[in-house]
């Protein structure tokens, strides 16, 4: 293959000038990120068609017609030549076809939410085949790892067998974050109330490294964890040590550890509240909030209407009171949970729930006269 | 009375002692050499009786040579104070790893590298960019002023009065820890409750309705009060940049300042627009700020480009190849540049399709950037090369950009982001457009009118060590980010924990200081300038033997630029003029009708920066006090009807009679 002779090349005569120095992004570990560098290297080589002459002929032109050198030709009024200016738009008009054709399949191809459809060149996955799923949060300042499938969870370590295609559901605690290990995949930003996915594989056992790639405040340099990539035995061992930690995950410890802390040490929690990834992701771990799930539902039902603005009180989750730091901005308020549902939402049930006692009239209107219905 | 705090606080809002950073020595280290500094200044100027000058010369000015000049001077102080940030920078990421923590607390060095990105793009290169627009186009365009003369003076002191704001944080209270784009949720009063946001907030908002009327000022002039004879096909190429360049200000400065209203009501009345909660959604916040971000890039660039275009024929002297081509490139970069917003964020979790859309709209802007550098490549063919500095500040750049513009296309293709974005690559890449476009464009620009601005040219010698210490510590400063980059180090980082890393970082802090001695150079060779003005004087008016209208007349121009409006018969008006055989009209001379000085900009101006204080301070009373003041000045002065004056014929001869002389004095 062309391309995989072209980054032997390149990263060969990188390699001449930068022995020793580990260049993690063009030489990694995971199949994606092999396919993001030899893009890289791709682009640039197709982008040295020009550079290179241009860069070459401004210094021959800068010396040839300097003014000492009497001999060269001097034409003062010589401005304008058609062919010239057909070339000089044609040329990059000609790399940039090239070039956008290769990024309009690529992005399609290696688009972080698309399930993978090969472990490595060499070995395609069926279509249906069920990739391990890890479930990312980005807390201030460190990450947690929930492994449903397990019902385990980590702090600041993740490992995951080698060759097995691996689903991330991404979201935030609060400050956006951006997930990254280098080694196996490009990075996709983890935002609160939100969901960003990405779908990789490591083909390489080995420690890698991951962090966070968005400035989130003064913790963010040790915003860092280890990423183990390990053999089929190596993980399970990994998933026998963790689940052998005494500790769980639940509601509680999720708010404790949720306040802010700087370069936090693994923790391992041998069982996890299997609600508490959906609680994280609709923001409603502190089970007096509404679950942005039901809210929506609500609101595509015709919102709660007037009646749901007094359904509000003073925010005490996601903001540095509860974390222990600042005092509370009193304008803030929240969307209180609605008490017909106990455990704090997330019960699929909603259609069910009879809103503020009236009865919904019809889908599309709140219990109230519509002239004052402000929805939420 | 002092010890109810309800009254205090009605009085000073959040203000109290403990906002003075008297617990930072960096700090009080700095505020004491500012206060000494400021006091030998004040001093100097009492004591030489300046102050009238000053004010009456300079702060109320309306000249737009004189507005250009204190632009740039403006420009040229907030360099250093931006660049004692990078330097900070550089010196903190290459001592800090593994068990040390370097010599500054995450909480400083996150306002160090938010306040370096804020003051060079609004403060360093946009007062730049604007400064040298205000210079170099009305005289380009055979004006005697811009259209709104009074408006040109407000725009400038608006512009300060942002970036005094932004001084005052250093050392009252704080200034934001967010990044300069001030990205919510980090960046909403929850996690952000203290001024340094709200000085951030203020400082743009102050200065944006500077940028704003100083755009619309321009693009009036440019198209309203060109010299007869001069279509839009004649202009200058720089004047054609400048065109755009202003339209794109007028197009995106106001998205910029609704975006910020937006964080604003987030943050002072509790809206929620970009909160987590509540239906807010930060991801809008950044679609906004990028929408004025990106054409922010064009804006700086494309005078540069201008700039680049004017020295390159000058210095080949020779025609500019493709002058057409060049303004068709620079619209459709104009147009484009609004249509790529969203490669700041592929990794935001757009679909496929979105993220390929706008990667391949960036790399079409490629296209008339590269036919623009095949243009100049053209205009040196068959030339007569001269090496002046303004023409190695342009070689320098062609060298340069091209590598920047190389990396830009490889960050445009999304899977390659996904790997490069927020990496030192992206910071490299960036640094490489803006200090190899920008900055040397406008150090070329500076070098080429300079003789024009003060009747004699920067020392050459200074100038040359300037370029190359500039040059060689771009260089150093900024391929080893490159490097690092495609190591997986991420940007915004105080500290690491990898020591193999240190030697990297410890050759971009070396280059760093060659860009140090760079800059210390430039200054040298203004002052050396100074001292040896004598030698370097230029009494022709025309000292590169340039081409274009601003060349025609005097050295400094006098305040009426042009005695009898120029007509324009071709591209390149002067060097036309000059191969006709033009003679220069020595009588006939009528009385010249000017706009008269006003103090109301600078007042206005510093209405809004009380106004800026005590809205960062939550100083209500003081707040609503300043702001019935500023509407009350503006109303009062649309009442001063004595706002111009007539230069008497009998001055306009005296002035052209000496240049007469003096001229005559060349020929002999």
């Amino acid at each position: 293959m062309l391309s995989k002779l072209a980054r032997g090349v390149a990263i060969a005569s990188v390699f001449m000038v930068l022995t020793g120095c580990n260049l993690v992004v063009m030489d990694p570990s995971g199949d994606i990120a092999s396919q993001q560098a030899d893009l890289i290297v791709v682009s640039t080589i197709l982008m040295l068609i020009i550079i290179i002459p241009v860069m070459v002929l401004t210094v021959f032109f800068a010396w040839k017609y300097r003014q000492s050198n009497k001999d060269a030709e001097y034409d003062p009024e010589w401005h304008h030549s058609t062919k010239l200016e057909i070339v000089i738009w044609s040329a990059p008009l000609a790399i940039i076809i090239a070039l956008g054709a290769i990024t309009w399949v690529s992005t399609h191809t290696l688009d972080p939410y698309r399930p993978l459809d090969r472990i490595d060149a060499d070995r395609p996955l069926a279509k249906d085949h069920k990739p391990m799923v890890v479930e990312v949060v980005s807390l201030d300042w460190k990450w947690l790892f929930i492994y449903p499938e397990l019902g385990i969870a980590t702090v600041n370590e993740l490992a995951a067998p080698i060759d097995t295609p691996i689903q991330f559901k991404i979201t935030s605690s609060g400050i956006m974050n951006s997930f990254y290990v280098p080694a196996m995949a490009g990075m996709i930003y983890s935002m609160a109330g939100m969901e960003t996915k990405l779908h990789a594989v490591i083909n390489e056992e080995g420690v890698y490294d991951g962090f966070s790639a968005n400035y989130s405040g003064e913790g963010f340099s040790h915003m860092r964890f280890k990423f183990h990539a390990l053999s089929d035995e190596g993980f399970a061992d990994w998933v026998a040590g963790v689940k052998a930690d005494s500790q769980t995950l639940g509601r509680s410890q999720y708010l404790e550890l949720e306040k802010p802390s700087v370069a936090e040490p693994v923790h391992y929690f041998g069982a996890v509240d299997p609600e508490l990834y959906a609680a994280i992701l609709n923001m409603c771990v502190d089970q007096s909030k509404m679950c942005m799930n039901e809210m929506m539902e609500i609101d595509k039902k015709g919102g709660g209407g007037l009646a749901g603005i007094y359904n509000v009180m003073s925010l005490t989750y996601d903001t540095p009171r509860e974390r222990g730091t600042q005092p509370l901005p009193s304008s803030r308020s929240y969307v209180a949970t609605l008490c017909t549902t106990p455990s704090g939402g997330l019960n699929k049930e909603i259609s069910s729930i009879p809103l503020f006692d009236n009865g919904v009239v019809n889908s599309r209107f709140s219990p109230v006269p519509d002239v004052t219905s402000t929805g939420f | 009375m002092f010890s109810n705090p309800d009254l205090l606080h009605f009085i000073f809002g959040r203000l109290s002692l403990d906002s003075l950073p008297f617990h930072e020595p960096i700090l009080v280290v700095t505020f004491a050499a500012v206060v000494l500094g400021g006091l030998v200044v004040f001093g100097a100027v009492t004591y030489f009786k300046l102050w009238g000058y000053l004010w009456n010369e300079w702060i109320t000015s309306i000249d737009h040579k004189k507005i250009g000049i204190m632009y740039i001077i403006l420009a040229l102080v907030m360099l250093l104070r931006g660049f004692a940030d990078a330097i900070m920078m550089r010196l903190q990421q290459a001592i800090s790893f593994g068990d040390a923590a370097g010599y500054l607390p995450p909480h400083h060095y996150d306002q160090i590298f938010t306040a370096h990105g804020v003051i060079m793009i609004f403060f360093v290169a946009m007062p730049l960019v604007t400064g040298l627009m205000n210079f170099v186009v009305p005289l380009q365009i055979g004006a005697r002023d811009v259209a709104f003369p009074f408006l040109n003076n407000f725009s400038f002191w608006m512009t300060t009065a942002g970036a005094i704001t932004l001084m005052m944080s250093m050392f009252i209270g704080e200034f934001a820890r967010t990044g300069w784009l001030a990205y919510p949720p980090l960046s909403d009063i929850v996690y952000s409750p203290g001024v340094g946001v709200d000085y951030y907030i203020w400082a743009l908002q102050i200065a944006g309705v500077g940028t704003l009327l100083s755009g619309v000022n321009l693009i009036v002039t440019i198209v309203k009060m060109r010299a007869p004879g001069m279509s839009m096909m004649k202009m200058p190429v720089f004047t054609w940049t400048a065109l755009c360049t202003n339209i794109l200000i007028v197009a995106a400065f106001p998205v910029l300042t609704a975006v910020l209203v937006l964080l604003s009501l987030d943050r002072y009345v509790g809206t929620n627009f970009f909160t987590n909660d509540l239906g807010g959604n930060a991801m809008m916040y950044v679609n906004l700020i990028w929408i004025w971000g990106h054409p922010e890039v064009y804006i700086l660039v494309l005078p540069a480009f201008g700039v680049f275009s004017e020295v390159v024929s000058t210095f080949s002297r020779k025609r500019l190849f493709g002058y057409s081509s060049m303004v068709y490139a620079t619209i459709v970069i104009t147009i484009l540049s609004y249509l790529v917003w969203l490669h700041h964020f592929f990794t935001m979790g757009s679909g496929a399709s979105v993220n390929a859309f706008f990667g391949i709209t960036t790399m079409i802007i490629s296209i008339p950037t590269g036919a623009k550098m095949f243009n100049w490549l053209f205009t040196m063919y068959k030339g007569r090369i001269k090496f002046d500095v303004p023409m190695l500040w342009t070689l320098g750049f062609m060298l340069t950009f091209v590598i920047g513009g190389m990396t830009g296309v490889m960050l445009a293709v999304p899977p390659a982001d996904f790997v490069l974005h927020n990496s030192l690559f992206l910071i490299a890449h960036f640094h490489n457009v803006i200090i190899g476009g920008v900055v040397f464009g406008m150090f070329a620009g500076i070098v080429y009118w300079f003789p024009k601005a003060f009747g004699y040219k920067l020392d050459p010698f200074w100038g040359k060590m300037s370029f190359w210490f500039w040059l060689v510590g771009f260089y150093v400063a900024f391929m080893p980010l490159y490097v690092l980059g495609l190591m997986g180090v991420t940007r915004r980082m105080s500290h690491f924990d990898d020591s193999s890393l240190q030697i990297w970082f410890v050759v971009a802090a070396f280059g760093a200081v060659l860009i140090a001695i760079g800059i210390g150079s430039f200054l040298m060779s203004v002052v050396v300038a100074f001292l040896k003005r004598d030698q370097l004087r230029d009494e022709t008016g025309d000292p590169w033997d340039a081409r274009t209208l601003e060349w025609s007349t005097s050295s400094p121009p006098p305040a009426y630029n042009f005695a009898f409006t120029p007509v324009v018969h071709d591209l390149d008006a002067w060097a036309d003029m000059k191969k006709r055989g033009f003679v220069r009209p020595t009588s006939g001379f009528i009385d010249i009708h000017m706009p008269k000085n006003t103090g109301a900009g600078a007042i206005l101006a510093g209405l809004s920066l009380v106004l800026g204080f005590a809205m960062v301070w939550h100083i209500w009373w003081l707040a609503a006090v300043s702001f019935i003041a500023l509407i009350g000045v503006a109303i009062a002065h649309t009442f001063n009807y004595n706002r111009d004056y007539h230069i008497p014929a009998g001055e306009v001869i005296a002035t052209e009679d000496e240049r007469t002389v003096l001229l005559a004095k060349q020929q002999a």
